[in-house]
C-alpha cells in the first residue's frame, strides 16, 4: 500500500473513533434526559429502562478504548492526532460515568415515584437541562475545535453547584417541616449531586478538548480560563 | 546529495527561524556549558547555482542530542556536512553566513579543515570499515592523529573507543580478524568507535541506522543515548519514531529553510508551525 493511501487510511480510522465517540456522547446525554424525564412523569417504565439500559455506553467504551490502543500501537501517531488519541480515552470515560450517573438518576427516582411528590419539580429539570447542554456544547467544541465553546463550559460549571445548593436549601425547608418527607425528598438532593457530577464530567470533556486543540492542559488550574 | 529545487517565500513560514532551547545560544556567560557547541547564523548553500540552504540560523547545545529531520532534499544532510565542512569536498559547493563549532570559524580562511574534523567526528549511513582488523580500524587514526604514541597507550585507547561504542565484549577475542566480518549493526558501531577514537567533541550522524535491523537500530540508539554525556551529538534521521527516542532537540527542515526547532517532546506533541504538524503527522504533500 502506498503512503498516500496508508495515511489517508490513518485520517480514515481517526474519523470514524470521533463518530464512535459523539455516538457515545450522545447515548450518554440522552440518558440522562430519559432518567429525568421518566423522573417528572413518574414513570417507572422508562426509570427501569434506564437503569436496565447501560450495555450499550459500556461497550462503546471498551470498543473506543480498543480503537485508541490499536491505534497507538500500529500508528504511532504524534501531534494532534495523538492529542486525540489521548483526549478520546479520558473523554470515554467521563462518558462512561455518565452513563452510571443515568442509572444512579434513575435508581433514585424509581424510589422517589413510591411516595408521593414532595414539590412540583422545576429545578431538577433545569439542572438536567443546564447539564445537557454543558455536555452538548463540550462535545460540539469536540467537532469543531472551538476553543472558546469549550472554554464557556468550564464557567458554567458553578452555576450548576449553586443550583444544586438552591435545591438542596428548597428541599431542606421542606423536610424541616414535614419528616415524611424526608426519605423521598432526600432522593431528590441525591439527584441534584448526581445531575452536578454530570455537569463536571462535562468540565473534564471541556478540559480535554483545550488539550486536544491547543495541546495546553487546563486541569486543576484555578485560572483555567486564562489564556496561555 | 540533498539538493533543493525550490524555495517559496510565502507560506506561513516563520521569518525568523529558532535558536533553541533553555539555554539560550547566545548566552554571554563564561561557562563554557552555557555556550552552544555550535552556533550556526544566516546559512545560505549552494550546489553550484542552486540554493540548498536558505538563511539557517541554529545553535545547538553541548551534551545534547540534536535530531534534524524533514522530506528527502530539504537540506538537512547539507546543514550536517557544512558543519565539519564534508561538502567542501563537492566542487562548486559555496557557503555563506556564519558556522561557529565550538570555538572555531568554520568557513574562516584560517581554520584548519583537518584540525576542524578531528574535532567534528561523523559517522554516515553506509557503514564504511577499512578493509583491515577490528585494531586497525580504530588504531589508525589515533596513529594519524598522533593521539597517543606508545603501544600500551594505543592498545589502551583502541579498547576504550570500542567499550564506548559497546562493541569490546562482542569483538576483543578477534581484533585481529577483518571487519568486513562483522555484522551490519557492528560495522556501524565498529565506525562509531574509530570516530571516538581521536576524541571528537562534536559527532554528526548522518542516518546512522536506516540501514540496520530493528535490534541493531535499537543499540546504535543505546548508544546514542549513552554517548550525550560525553559529547555534543547531531543526527539525520528519516525515522520519526527513532528522533524522538533518541534526540532532546529537533530541528525540522523544508525546501532549504529551517522551519521549526525546539524540545524534541514538544515538536512531536504540540509543534508550532503547521508544516512541521503536518510533517509529522503524515499529511505533508
Amino acid at each position: 500500500m502506498s503512503d498516500e493511501k496508508t495515511t489517508r487510511h490513518f485520517i480514515e480510522e481517526l474519523q470514524r473513533l470521533k463518530e464512535r465517540l459523539l455516538e457515545m456522547g450522545d447515548l450518554a446525554t440522552s440518558r440522562i434526559d430519559r432518567a429525568v424525564s421518566g423522573l417528572t412523569s413518574r414513570d417507572p417504565v422508562i426509570l427501569g429502562d434506564v437503569i436496565q439500559g447501560d450495555e450499550s455506553i459500556n461497550a462503546l467504551q471498551i470498543e473506543l478504548d480498543d480503537r485508541c490502543f490499536k491505534l497507538l500501537a500500529l500508528r504511532q501517531p504524534m501531534a494532534t492526532d495523538l492529542r486525540l488519541i489521548m483526549s478520546t480515552t479520558r473523554i470515554t470515560s467521563d462518558l462512561e460515568r455518565v452513563g452510571d450517573l443515568a442509572v444512579n438518576v434513575a435508581e433514585a427516582a424509581a424510589r422517589y415515584i413510591q411516595y408521593p411528590p414532595v414539590k412540583p419539580l422545576i429545578d431538577l429539570p433545569k439542572m438536567s437541562e443546564f447539564a445537557q447542554q454543558m455536555l452538548r456544547d463540550a462535545l460540539s467544541s469536540f467537532v469543531s475545535g472551538e476553543v472558546s465553546l469549550a472554554s464557556d463550559v468550564l464557567k458554567r460549571d458553578d452555576a450548576l453547584d449553586d443550583l444544586k445548593r438552591q435545591v438542596f436549601q428548597d428541599l431542606l425547608t421542606y423536610m424541616l417541616n414535614n419528616p415524611d418527607l424526608v426519605a423521598p425528598a432526600l432522593d431528590l438532593v441525591l439527584i441534584s449531586r448526581h445531575l452536578e457530577r454530570v455537569g463536571d464530567h462535562a468540565t473534564n470533556i471541556a478540559e480535554d478538548i483545550i488539550f486536544l486543540v491547543e495541546g495546553r492542559d487546563v486541569r486543576h488550574q484555578t485560572s483555567r480560563f486564562a489564556a496561555s | 546529495m540533498a539538493m533543493v529545487t525550490d524555495t517559496p517565500r510565502d507560506r506561513g513560514i516563520q521569518r525568523t527561524p529558532p535558536t533553541v532551547t533553555k539555554s539560550e545560544g547566545r548566552a554571554k556567560s563564561a561557562d563554557p556549558s552555557q555556550v552552544p557547541a555550535i552556533h550556526v547564523e544566516g546559512l545560505n548553500f549552494y550546489y553550484g547555482a542552486k540554493k540548498a540552504l536558505e538563511n539557517v540560523t541554529l545553535s545547538i547545545q553541548r551534551n545534547q542530542v540534536t535530531a534534524l529531520m524533514g522530506p528527502s532534499g530539504c537540506g538537512k544532510s547539507t546543514f550536517l556536512r557544512a558543519l565539519n565542512r564534508m561538502n567542501d569536498v563537492i566542487p562548486g559547493t559555496r557557503a555563506e553566513g556564519v558556522v561557529r563549532v565550538l570555538d572555531l570559524d568554520a568557513y574562516a580562511k584560517s581554520t584548519d579543515v583537518v584540525a576542524l574534523r578531528r574535532r567534528v567526528g561523523m559517522v554516515f549511513q553506509k557503514s564504511n570499515p577499512f578493509p583491515k582488523s577490528i585494531f586497525e580500524n580504530i588504531a589508525y587514526g589515533i596513529r594519524l592523529n598522533k593521539v597517543v604514541t606508545d603501544r600500551d597507550g594505543l592498545n589502551q585507547r583502541v579498547e576504550d573507543s570500542l567499550r564506548e561504542a559497546a562493541l569490546w565484549d562482542e569483538v576483543k577475542d578477534r581484533l585481529h580478524e577483518s571487519a568486513i566480518a562483522l555484522s551490519g549493526g557492528q560495522q556501524q558501531r565498529l565506525c562509531i568507535a574509530r570516530a571516538l577514537a581521536i576524541r571528537p567533541e562534536v559527532l554528526l550522524m548522518d542516518e546512522p541506522a536506516s540501514a540496520l535491523d530493528p535490534i541493531a537500530t535499537q543499540r546504535i540508539e543505546e548508544l546514542i543515548f549513552k554517548l550525550r554525556t560525553d559529547y555534543t551529538i547531531v543526527i539525520v534521521t528519516h525515522n520519526l519514531q527513532q528522533a524522538a527516542r533518541v534526540s532532546q532537540i529537533t530541528a525540522f527542515f523544508w525546501l532549504g529553510r529551517l522551519i521549526e526547532a525546539g524540545l524534541t517532546e514538544e515538536i512531536f506533541t504540540n509543534p508550532k508551525q503547521k508544516l512541521t504538524e503536518d510533517y509529522v503527522t503524515g499529511r505533508f504533500g
